[in-house]
């Protein structure tokens, strides 16, 4: 039993006097219908891998037109549409369902449930996501192309200069935002109703409380978000005027929605991370997690702040004075908590006995190059400093340092983490490193010198931009191709680590603290059908 | 899963889900939320839309200028200008502005123009008491017409504002004509297009391009 891989688990469970519905299903029909969170996990990490690589194809081609200046291979109107869903797929198609995917896996382990508290809602909200998106990319190929307005659809781009595929969109972005909606509400069940007996709030390991948190910012939000695409679609096709000044609207308005909407979005897609590291950080510095309580009230601020700043996105929109610097205020008070868990993870690694295995170098390289992303962040949010940088690839390059090298590098050190525990297998080590050294050097080469374009005024989303800034570009293009080669060496890893391997221990780390590891990996099909006692 | 447990879970989703579909309306509810706040601060530029009151003081000892621009909708085949491009008054002061508006179309088009101030802080300073922008313009094919503004700053706009920008954008809502317009707040006698064109008419001869002085008249 111990050392079973998923196969002979069902097989050695067929004997027995069982019902069908506890075994998995062979087949495709085993994924259909699964309402095992463990499955479902999977899905969702499967499918977020996919979009990662579709969204990145995407990106490719941006960087292949910007690597030159002037028009070389795609029209200006299909690259509005690639960065439009380069970024779209990349929030919702890759970061949000990973991260979703590494909650349905972990959670249960981590609290003692025996799954998740709605498994069959949680088939649910993983199947809609496919339909969402094929729905998306559909709208690539409709006459007058798919959405070109960016990612953030501001009006009256996404309304009165849309194409007539807007209306895909709108119904895309509905679906996904059920999609969370629906994965949130069984987070926050989950969570609140099925730990295991003793296992008090303070005691739940940082990446529950974390997607606690997270889950609850999504209930709060995500309805936002589904009430602007609403208002997008019947100014459309409707005839109301939410942001057409013509009918007594205004465009401001949207701006003032989406960002209540997008602000905490961003957290959304950061707080599942510093559960992550939190908890990979601890394990390979064999020392237990500094501050504790002080990262659970500081993701608690996070997000409490996080709807007290979303304008700080329109500074140039023409606000009274007193407006911006509290906006530019609230946005510094978000860099105190945030700098409380940085210093905790530094101080986690003090006079720890360090090694450093894929996850932890992930993972340090996590907070540092987060806290540039973070830094970057600072400098845009000082109010006169941000005319200047407002719409620049300053902008792009802040962005992309959280998500990429910050929500995208704590969902790698996961899976490198958790890998031995999903598969039963170990991950070769030496590819492991190979991808995280070639990650590291090109995500910089591609992301920093993005900084100093934006600061010598390159615009972001132009798809021709003016000579001098042509140097940075190429080099900028140079890093992004080998950032994106080199993730199909995660992907051979993965291929690898599911088809075999070293055998895993149950706990292949030995510093890693939590339940999911007192289970024998890989992690059987059901787990905690009797609570475990809590220490 | 117990009965006890499934009790508890189902209390949670009803208080979740209510959550959701108030925080749905909340999105919704943003919208009259901003315009009110808008129109008690004055901030992003929305200048009041009904007429006020005229004023009683003038300040000579200050000069704001005000700066007229004016743009049309793209696709709407409309002519639309301002007669000057600035005009200098004292606050309190009651001027008389034109603008000229004429439709290049060969059909019928219903315009609406919607006024925005900058900076949007001395949105509140400047006040219509007649306005072509508080009703619909309807123009046949190739007509032309002069359209009024009489408006004042007020005495107690801030030192610091000496220039004002009202811009007009004009937009073709002949498909949506409605009588919405008319339910603004305003004396009938100001409703009379014909009553304001002719003597806005007048006020331009006089004026002499500087829409001079016939507010008394008003």
């Amino acid at each position: 039993m111990e050392n079973t891989t998923l196969q002979d688990h069902s097989e050695g469970n067929s004997d027995q006097h069982n019902s069908s519905h506890h075994q998995p299903a062979k087949g495709i029909m085993r994924w259909i219908l699964t309402t095992n969170h463990k499955d479902i996990g999977t899905l969702y990490l499967c499918f977020s891998f996919l979009m990662f690589l579709v969204g990145g194809a995407m990106a490719m081609v941006i960087r292949a037109e910007l690597y030159q200046p002037g028009l070389q291979i795609v029209e200006p109107n299909f690259f509005n549409q690639m960065t439009t869903v380069h970024g779209l797929i990349m929030v919702f198609g890759a970061v949000m369902p990973a991260f979703t995917g590494l909650a349905n896996w972990l959670i249960p382990m981590m609290i003692g449930a025996p799954d998740m508290a709605l498994p069959r809602m949680n088939n649910w909200s993983f199947w809609i996501l496919p339909m969402a998106f094929t729905i998306l990319l559909s709208s690539l190929f409709m006459e007058g192309g798919g959405p070109n307005f960016g990612w953030t659809f501001y009006a009256p781009l996404s309304t009165t200069y849309s194409p007539d595929s807007t209306a895909l969109f709108v119904f895309a972005i509905h679906i996904m935002g059920i999609s969370s909606i629906l994965g949130a509400i069984n987070v926050v069940v989950t969570i609140i109703n099925m730990r295991a007996p003793g296992m008090t709030y303070m005691k739940m390991p940082l990446f529950v409380w974390t997607w606690l948190i997270t889950a609850f910012l999504l209930i709060a939000v995500m309805p936002v978000l589904a009430a602007t695409v609403t208002m997008v679609l019947t100014d459309k096709y409707f005839g109301t005027s939410f942001f057409a000044a013509a009918g007594g609207g205004d465009p401001v308005l949207f701006q003032h929605i989406f960002w209540f909407f997008g602000h905490p979005e961003v957290y959304i897609m950061i707080l599942p991370s510093f559960g992550i590291i939190s908890a990979i950080i601890p394990a390979f510095s064999r020392k237990k997690l500094f501050g504790y309580s002080s990262m659970v009230y500081a993701t608690a601020s996070i997000a409490v702040l996080s709807f007290t700043v979303w304008a700080h996105h329109m500074f140039t929109t023409g606000m009274p004075v007193a407006a911006e610097l509290f906006f530019m205020y609230c946005t510094m008070l978000i860099s105190v908590p945030t700098g409380v868990k940085v210093f905790n993870w530094v101080a986690t690694m003090w006079r720890g006995s360090l090694t450093f295995e894929t996850p932890m170098l992930f993972a340090i390289a996590f907070i540092v190059l987060f806290t540039i992303g973070g830094f970057s962040g600072l400098m845009l949010a000082i109010t006169p400093a941000d005319f200047q940088y407002h719409d620049t690839y300053f902008v792009v390059a802040h962005f992309h340092y959280v998500l990429v090298t910050g929500a995208i590098f704590s969902i790698m050190a996961a899976a490198y983490y958790w890998l031995p525990k999903w598969t039963g297998h170990m991950y070769d080590e030496r590819l492991g490193k190979i991808h995280f050294w070639c990650s590291l050097i090109s995500v910089n080469v591609l992301f920093f010198p993005m900084h100093f374009l934006g600061l010598a005024g390159m615009p972001r989303r132009v798809p021709d931009y003016a000579l001098q800034f042509a140097d940075f570009n190429q080099l900028v293009s140079l890093g992004g191709f080998a950032f994106g080669l080199s993730q199909l060496i995660f992907l051979v890893v993965l291929v690898k680590c599911v088809r075999g391997g070293d055998k895993a221990p149950a706990k292949p780390w030995e510093g890693a603290e939590g339940l999911e590891w007192d289970m024998p990996s890989p992690a059987p099909y059901h787990s905690h059908t009797t609570p475990p006692e809590i220490k | 899963m117990s009965q006890l447990l499934q009790q508890k879970n189902q209390r949670l989703i009803v208080k979740l889900s209510t959550a959701i579909v108030l925080m749905f309306g909340f999105g919704f509810a943003l919208v009259p939320l901003y315009d009110v706040f808008c129109q008690v601060t004055g901030l992003n530029g929305r200048s009041i839309v009904k007429a006020s009151e005229q004023s009683m003081t003038i300040d000579t000892t200050r000069t704001v200028r005000l700066q007229l621009m004016t743009s049309v909708a793209p696709g709407m085949s409309w002519e639309f200008t301002p007669e000057v491009n600035y005009i200098d008054v004292h606050p309190g002061e009651n001027k008389v502005v034109q603008f000229k508006a004429r439709n290049l179309s060969n059909r019928l088009i219903v315009g609406q123009a919607v006024p925005s101030v900058s900076p949007g802080l001395g949105a509140n300073y400047l006040n219509k008491t007649e306005c072509f922008c508080f009703k619909q313009q309807q123009l046949n094919a190739g007509e032309q017409t002069t359209m009024g503004l009489v408006f004042f700053i007020s005495g107690d706009i801030p030192k610091d504002i000496n220039t004002l920008t009202l811009s007009y954008t004009l937009f073709d809502v002949t498909e949506q004509k409605t009588d919405s317009a008319d339910t603004e707040h305003m004396d009938s006698e100001h409703m009379d297009s014909e009553h304001m064109d002719s003597e806005h008419m007048d006020s331009a001869h006089t004026g002499s391009g500087h829409a001079g002085s016939v507010h008394a008249g008003i």
